[in-house]
């Protein structure tokens, strides 16, 4: 093979590189793109069964229940609009408290309730996750 | 006082710079002696200004010197001094200056030390390199002064947000950003002989030092990232597919790929203008962490800045170096003689696979991580999580350790594919028993696939050693088999983490117990502490495993300034895994929460980090050497 094929190959082979790349990343993001849910996307767009997807939206004030086991909590994510109730068994994070706000990670169950993996609130207490700071934004202007 | 000359320091640094990059540019285009001999001195004083400066900010840190602003916002006097030294960069302006002095050191170290390149390329490095740090000075003096002063200066300052309080964030900054700017010299260095159209074995050899330094620094930074994130967050986790740290992971892609590619253009004087694309993909992805890390766009505990126009300014820069670098690269390209050809069974052959499986991880981590942002331009609000990441990168990156275990099997310029089936068997029976004495517990198709892709790597990267006289073995062979072993060793470790990790959550009363794994932990009783700047409720948790037994410590903190709460895990390492702990909250009758986990050969993980890091160490050392012997014998002859 001469110098000049074998670079025009290595060129080739770099652009199916890409090309299949991208192509992965598409097929693999059309499953994941709705990843973040807020309660009222839910009420538009069905219940995302069978996957794990996050929940975003604020704690409910006084929806904060504690089990008689110790280690598991019930509490309503809200974004003004819709609700869904939540089932954590965990360690809740430091900064987890009602009317603050929460991305929950974990999957829907048919009922339309939310059984969490994962609580995110960490951070400090500025912290907004920033798909919660823009879901808060639409509420504000829709009302 | 400190502060005024740290800022008198930085201007001076920035002018030098400015003087630097034009004296390159006169010196590359009339080729005036005078001129030529100064570029080298200069690059030296930018260094050491621009040393001095940072010198001065870890001063004020040190000193609580509450007139300057970044100290306020960013200190307390209540602090232990090393979170006040950590603290100087700790931020944002702090951390962008410490990137623009590693910059500005780096420069000099190559103004001191780079013997072999032609005197003009070395100019047109030094004036490439000048021209990237005159950006970042920019930047500091217009839109980011560390130094600027508070009038009048408050009593005390705001804190530094607890959990970036610990050790790791003292050492973590300065280690990835040496490995970011070492890429930007080999950017310096494609730049450089494009402008002087130098592109060959010499530039590469003289080049291959820098991105080996910038790889080793990224290794090490990525994996004590990795585990500084594991113990302090209290998740149990040891990567989460943060942009964060994406970041630091896309820069690392690109720098393993064109460590494997400024290879082949070294010894085989192949792959010429791949490299220098790579060399400007490499610095693209160092500029475009720092970019997402820096301009706000990602709200995270390492994202300082929530200033838009910060991050205009690095995207400017970021649109200025890339945009310029692949003009140059399309102007000049042609221009670049073809190297020599080999066959696709070879060692270059199989360099070219790992070059290209690494590019399509790179586009789908970049993919995932710029997706959002760009959605979020759009009005559209999303995340990309794990699940995209695993599912995408996951097989794309085993079919990388196959190809990994069999290219150094290959010789170079034309191989025998029967012979390599032949040299290939011995890792092939070791990865197929793995694969079979894991079916009777299987634990899932990726682990399953991982462990016994490990054990086939294990021997594989040992095999370039079978037959060899070990006392004549060169050492960057030796750095190239523990680097690869590397691998091996921390993709058990995940492999294992991910398929045999026992958790158990639980509630308990004092003297209450509960099992995980092999242990049985036991609840002794809850105490308050005190420590420097904070208080805390300490569990006394007892071990058993066996006849042994352990006393563990998890604690919830209570920082004051700022006013937050944090999770201290305490780990128990052992042999054969990890027992992590985590107390909770109390549930007001009296029980504790407890979350335990039993991690077999966890550890795995960043012990292979270690030994990538070492390998890369030995060969940058056995190549130095080489190279010192060979510039020795040739002033003899």
């Amino acid at each position: 093979m001469k110098a000049k094929h074998q670079r025009l190959t290595l060129a080739l082979l770099a652009l199916a590189a890409v090309v299949i790349a991208g192509l992965l990343a598409l097929s693999a993001l059309k499953d994941q793109a709705a990843f973040f849910y807020a309660p009222s996307d839910v009420r538009r767009d069905g219940l995302p069964l069978g996957r794990a997807v996050r929940l975003g939206g604020m704690v409910e004030g006084g929806s904060i229940k504690r089990a008689a086991d110790g280690v598991t909590v019930h509490f309503v994510v809200t974004d003004g609009q819709a609700t869904t109730p939540v089932v954590f068994a965990g360690i809740v994070p430091d900064l987890f408290r009602e009317k603050s706000g929460v991305v929950a990670e974990g999957q829907f169950q048919p009922n339309g309730s939310f059984v969490a993996s994962n609580l995110l609130a960490k951070h400090d207490e500025k912290y907004m996750p920033p798909e919660m700071a823009g879901k808060m934004h639409e509420t504000k202007t829709l009302k | 006082m400190m502060a005024e000359a740290g800022l008198a320091a930085l201007w001076l640094a920035g002018a030098l710079a400015a003087l630097q990059l034009v004296m390159a540019a006169m010196a590359v285009a009339r080729d005036r002696a005078e001129v030529v001999a100064a570029v080298r001195p200069v690059a030296i004083v930018q260094g050491v200004l621009a040393l001095l400066a940072m010198a001065a900010l870890v001063w004020v840190f040190l000193d609580s010197d509450m007139s300057v602003k970044l100290v306020v916002e960013n200190s307390h006097s209540a602090k232990p001094w090393i979170y006040k030294f950590a603290g100087a960069w700790g931020n944002h302006e702090g951390s962008m200056l410490l990137w623009v002095t590693i910059l500005g050191l780096a420069g000099g170290a190559v103004a001191i030390f780079e013997r072999s390149l032609p005197e003009r390329t070395l100019i047109a490095t030094l004036g490439a390199q000048a021209a990237i740090a005159l950006g970042f000075y920019a930047f500091l003096l217009f839109s980011s002064n560390p130094f600027a002063r508070i009038v009048p200066a408050p009593a005390d300052g705001l804190g530094l947000n607890p959990l970036l309080q610990d050790p790791g964030l003292a050492f973590h900054p300065p280690t990835l950003y040496t490995g970011y700017v070492g890429l930007s010299v080999a950017f310096s260095f494609a730049v450089g002989a494009l402008v002087t159209r130098d592109v060959g074995p010499a530039f590469a050899r003289a080049m291959r030092p820098w991105v080996l330094i910038a790889w080793i620094f990224l290794t090490l930074g990525i994996t004590a990232g990795s585990y500084w994130a594991y113990y302090e967050l209290g998740w149990g986790g040891w990567w989460f597919w943060d942009p964060v740290e994406n970041a630091s992971l896309m820069p690392w892609l690109a720098a393993t790929a064109l460590l494997h590619s400024v290879t082949v253009l070294a010894t085989r004087d192949g792959l010429r203008a791949w490299t220098i694309m790579l060399a400007v993909v490499a610095f693209s992805m160092s500029m475009i962490g720092t970019f997402l890390v820096r301009s706000g766009i990602l709200t995270s505990v390492h994202a300082f800045a929530v200033d838009p126009e910060r991050g205009a300014f690095i995207l400017a820069l970021l649109a200025l170096y890339i945009g310029g670098a692949l003009a140059l690269f399309a102007g000049r390209i042609g221009t670049v003689r073809a190297g020599t050809t080999f066959d696709p069974v070879s060692r270059e052959g199989g360099l070219v696979a790992n070059n290209l499986l690494l590019s399509v991880i790179l586009g789908i981590v970049l993919i995932g991580t710029l997706y959002p942002i760009v959605a979020a331009g759009f009005g559209v609000q999303l995340s990309v999580g794990p699940p995209f990441f695993n599912k995408a990168a996951g097989p794309i990156a085993l079919l990388l350790v196959a190809v990994m275990a069999v290219g150094p099997l290959l010789r170079w310029r034309r191989d025998d594919v029967r012979a390599v089936i032949l040299r290939a068997a011995g890792p092939i029976v070791a990865a197929v028993l793995v694969a079979l004495a894991l079916l009777p517990i299987w634990p899932g198709l990726l682990p399953w696939a991982g462990l016994s892709l490990a054990a086939g790597l294990a021997v594989a990267s040992v095999a370039p050693l079978w037959k060899r006289n070990l006392r004549r073995t060169p050492l960057f062979t030796y750095g190239m088999v523990l680097a690869h072993l590397g691998i091996a060793v921390s993709l058990a470790g995940m492999a294992s983490d991910s398929a045999f990790t026992k958790e158990t959550l639980v509630a308990v009363r004092a003297g209450e117990a509960a099992r995980v794994g092999p242990y049985t932990v036991t609840l002794d009783g809850i105490t308050p502490v005190i420590g420097e700047n904070w208080s805390a409720l300490e569990a006394r948790l007892t071990a058993r495993r066996g006849d042994g037994s352990r006393i563990l410590r998890p604690q919830l903190r209570f920082f004051a300034n700022p006013p937050t709460n944090t999770n201290e895990s305490a780990i128990l390492t052992v042999l054969d895994g990890q027992l992590y702990t985590v107390l909770g909250q109390p549930d007001g009758q009296g029980r504790w929460q407890l979350r335990l986990w039993w991690k077999p050969f966890v550890t795995l993980i960043w012990l292979g980090g270690a030994m990538i890091a070492i390998g890369g160490l030995l060969s940058l050392l056995g190549r130095v050497r080489r190279e010192r012997r060979v510039a020795l014998r040739e002033s003899w002859a």
